[in-house]
């Protein structure tokens, strides 16, 4: 396809810009909001540092993953420019196990967040271990712990009859507490990490997740030229390499977002 | 993989793939127009349900009352729940199904490409993708009223804590509006690139017609504006399905009971933020199209070109811009803060600049000129003052000090309608009365048309005309039983007036729909260009076959070269070159 002499684009990389443009406004909206429910939240409820209940190393892996990905994008559109079809497939396939990898991280680091519970009490407690009074504990069932239901209509976790924390370290550094028992008249609200623990939670996962779902759309996309690639490669090259670019482009984006997410969520 | 949409011949494909699944423009657009003008009358249905209980509060709905479900009414009574219900569906199946598909998807997609030259959308497969996507967002959303657990029923602006803690249908109206809004973002991509990059040859930009300036401004809106009502719809699914607390604040009480279940931490006017960032793009969105719908006619049935062309055109433009920064005019009641009141209503008053610039452009075009009163004329006359009321009672909304007394009472929805129906609806009606020759050959009749214009144009002013008095008197809105409110008779007779001119509006439709099938088999034929109108859409046959023009034309001229001086005929097309 010929670039319109105005634009300099040809019709579906002007496209993709424009769809890019909207995705900006998309996460705009999500990081406008972060901003908006850290600067009005109560004090105490949104952790100091992401590092407290986020895993950033294996988010900075995952950082490195990503952006490595979108260099193996780069020089599989730049193999096919070349007119390399080979190495180019090979390239696009990198990126499309590079992004899982990224998927695979992501669901490990999930998962820990919804084995990990927090402990709202009604009031504070001293609690061997950590200095001071505290109103909230979080850590580890034991396996002695009874099991937890859920109430039918908002999902939520119901006020067991006791449970049997193994608390995590105090904020400062130090050893594991030891084993605690909190009788359910205590709790105020007991939650696992997830969405509904509290507003940074709930933003973490919602962008984290929006973040993801583009990612598996991203790697559909790159799946479905893999698997068709070769048989549109030798019809019409030229416009093969340019649906890559396009894809390309909209890979560098999902790669921006998250180099944005990285920081803010998890450094600041 | 084939290079070209429609490198077959048109005539090979079947049924399904012409009429159905096509990627033709002509047909997605008639698919958008029909669709959502079904939406439109099913919106319109809703709402004369709710006049009955306005007007004679109590008493059970003639005819149809019985057939109610049993969270609309009680033995045909209309209940609370069940008048909020049909408000909220209402509002949004007119904005959403109704105006936006009509006025963007339906004559967005039929005219545009006819009218810079090419053969079809940039996109055509998108396009197709646009239109299904769309209507199975509003099958959704109207699937949303006949759940079990009742539909959504906080308004059409979903506010929470009420909306999260909601027990209707909102979720699913959630998950629709999701819908909605890709099938617009795809569209709007469709339409920036098309108009950018498939002008014919000698069209630039200051030869386009106006109709196609507004459509790209609007297509911009759409893309930039909503995403951010995404990302809060998808937030306010997180709360409701999740149980997140975005919107919900801390020690929130529900009917007596904390509900403590929740972090808390959320805020509301979060959610009106984001909300109305898109929602006030939106009604620009609702205006720009019947705007270059009304220019085309006016300049066609003057024969003049149209004054101001390139303020037009500079307004429309600026507006776009504008209507970025003046959403929170609809949010002076939430306790913002004066500094910041005082910077949205400085915008709002500056964005009724360019409004009142292309108003006043397309009422000086009229002076001096011979007006035909055609139909499309017709509506395209009263649109002018119409819109003139609407946009004029906006100016007390858009400044907090009297938006005190008027925020969320009648005068609102005065303002809103009058821009909305008489102004737009109308703009729509021009448009359809104006092209239906291009898309069937054949005209529409017009003593029909009339029949349909004068008590359309009497009665709408009699259902929307007293809500201005009513909202000055401090009627508020979103009220099922306005009997406490009504305390004095004199307010009642302007509801009774009101409901009865919505009652009689829906019978002055029937003209039209009885026109409009009964033209499409017969109606008289006309020529390829009846109206004698310059732009390149009437230089395509009628109707224009797949990929629109025989040659490709070529323009030499500006979009309204009507009374040219020294040219024997009153108007010369665009693709034709003017003699030396």
């Amino acid at each position: 396809m010929e670039p319109h002499p105005i634009t300099g684009m040809y019709n579906g990389k002007f496209g993709i810009w424009l769809f890019l443009a909207s995705e900006v406004m998309l996460f705009g909206a999500l990081f406008s909001t972060y901003i908006l429910l850290r600067v009005g939240a109560p004090e105490g409820t949104w952790p100091q540092h992401g590092a407290d209940i986020l895993n950033v190393p294996l988010a900075a892996f995952n950082t490195v993953v990503l952006i490595g990905s979108s260099v193996t994008m780069v020089m599989a559109w730049a193999y096919l420019k070349m007119k390399r079809i080979g190495m180019g497939q090979l390239f696009l396939a990198a990126t499309f196990l590079l992004a899982g990898t990224f998927l695979v991280v992501k669901y490990f680091e999930y998962t820990e967040k919804f084995h990990h519970y927090a402990v709202f009490l009604n009031a504070r407690m001293a609690v061997e271990g950590y200095e001071g009074q505290v109103t909230t504990i979080s850590g580890h069932l034991a396996a002695d712990s009874p099991a937890l239901t859920r109430a039918s209509n908002t999902g939520a976790y119901q006020a067991p009859e006791f449970v049997i924390l193994e608390p995590d370290p105090p904020k400062g550094g130090g050893d594991h507490p030891p084993v605690v028992r909190i009788d359910g008249a205590q709790i105020k609200r007991l939650s696992d990490f997830g969405p509904r623990h509290s507003t940074f939670l709930a933003t973490y996962f919602t962008m984290t997740g929006l973040h993801g779902l583009h990612i598996v759309g991203g790697m559909i996309v790159i799946g479905y030229f893999l698997a068709t690639g070769s048989r549109f490669a030798s019809h019409n090259l030229d416009k093969y390499a340019n649906r890559i670019e396009c894809t390309g482009l909209y890979w560098h984006f999902v790669d921006l977002v998250w180099i944005f997410l990285f920081p803010v969520l998890y450094l600041l | 993989m084939s290079d070209h949409a429609h490198s077959h011949g048109d005539h090979d494909l079947p049924f399904w793939k012409k009429y159905v699944f096509s990627v033709d423009h002509k047909v997605i657009g008639v698919q958008y127009a029909l669709t959502a003008l079904v939406f439109l009358f099913f919106g319109f249905s809703l709402m004369m349900i709710m006049r009955w209980q306005l007007a004679y509060p109590g008493r059970p709905i003639p005819l149809i009352g019985a057939m109610l479900s049993g969270t609309l009414a009680a033995d045909g009574v209309l209940v609370g729940d069940g008048y909020n219900i049909l408000g909220a569906m209402h509002g949004t199946i007119m904005v959403f199904l109704g105006i936006v598909p009509l006025a963007v998807g339906g004559f967005g997609n039929f005219v545009l490409p006819l009218q810079i030259g090419a053969p079809d959308m940039a996109f055509p497969r998108l396009n197709m993708a646009s239109y299904w996507v769309f209507f199975v967002g509003g099958v959704i959303m109207i699937g949303s009223m006949f759940t079990k657990t009742s539909g959504a029923g906080s308004g059409w602006t979903m506010y929470p804590p009420l909306a999260v803690t909601a027990a209707y249908g909102e979720t699913i109206w959630l998950v629709g509006m999701v819908f909605l809004i890709t099938s617009s973002l795809l569209g709007s991509v469709n339409f920036i690139v098309t108009t950018i990059q498939l002008r014919a040859r000698g069209l630039s930009f200051f030869r386009l017609p106006f109709f196609v300036w507004a459509q790209l401004v609007t297509a911009f809106l759409l893309l930039l504006a909503f995403p951010p009502l995404e990302a809060a719809a998808a937030l306010q699914l997180m709360d409701r399905v999740v149980g997140t607390s975005f919107f919900m604040p801390e020690g929130l009480v529900l009917s007596t009971v904390h509900l403590s279940h929740l972090s808390g931490g959320g805020n509301p006017v979060l959610w009106q933020h984001l909300f109305w960032f898109l929602a006030h793009p939106e009604v620009y969105v609702l205006i720009l199209p019947g705007m270059g719908i009304i220019a085309e006619v006016i300049a066609n049935n003057t024969r003049k070109p149209l004054w101001g062309y390139k303020s037009l055109v500079y307004s429309v433009i600026f507006l776009g811009f504008m209507s970025f920064i003046v959403w929170a005019h609809h949010m002076f009641m939430t306790g913002m803060g004066t500094t910041l009141s005082t910077f949205f209503q400085a915008t709002t008053m500056i964005i009724s600049v360019p409004s009142v610039i292309i108003l006043t452009c397309l009422i000086i075009s009229l002076y001096g000129a011979a007006i035909r009163f055609t139909v499309p004329m017709l509506f395209a006359l009263a649109f002018l003052p119409m819109f003139a009321i609407g946009g004029l009672t906006g100016l007390p909304l858009g400044l907090t000090a009297s938006d005190i007394q008027l925020h969320d009472t009648y005068y609102v929805i005065g303002h809103f309608h009058y821009v909305v129906a008489p102004g737009t609806i109308f703009a729509m009606f021009a448009g359809i009365y104006y092209w239906f020759p291009k898309a069937t050959g054949r005209k529409m009749s017009d003593w029909l048309g009339k029949l349909h214009f004068w008590p359309s144009f009497i009665f709408i002013n009699a259902v929307f005309m007293p809500m201005f008095f009513q909202g000055m008197a401090g009627v508020l809105r979103r009220q099922y039983d306005q009997t406490e409110q009504l305390a004095g008779a004199a307010s009642h007779g302007l509801t009774l007036m009101s409901s009865w001119g919505a009652w009689l509006l829906a019978l002055a439709q029937i003209p039209f729909i009885v026109n409009f099938f009964w033209s499409i088999w017969k109606g008289q034929r006309v020529s390829d260009n009846p109206w004698h109108a310059t732009t390149l859409e009437w230089a395509a046959p009628s109707p224009p076959p797949h990929g629109n023009f025989p040659a490709v034309p070529v323009v030499y001229s500006g979009p309204y070269e009507y009374s040219v001086p020294g040219v024997s005929e009153d108007f010369c097309p665009q693709n034709v070159a003017l003699e030396a």
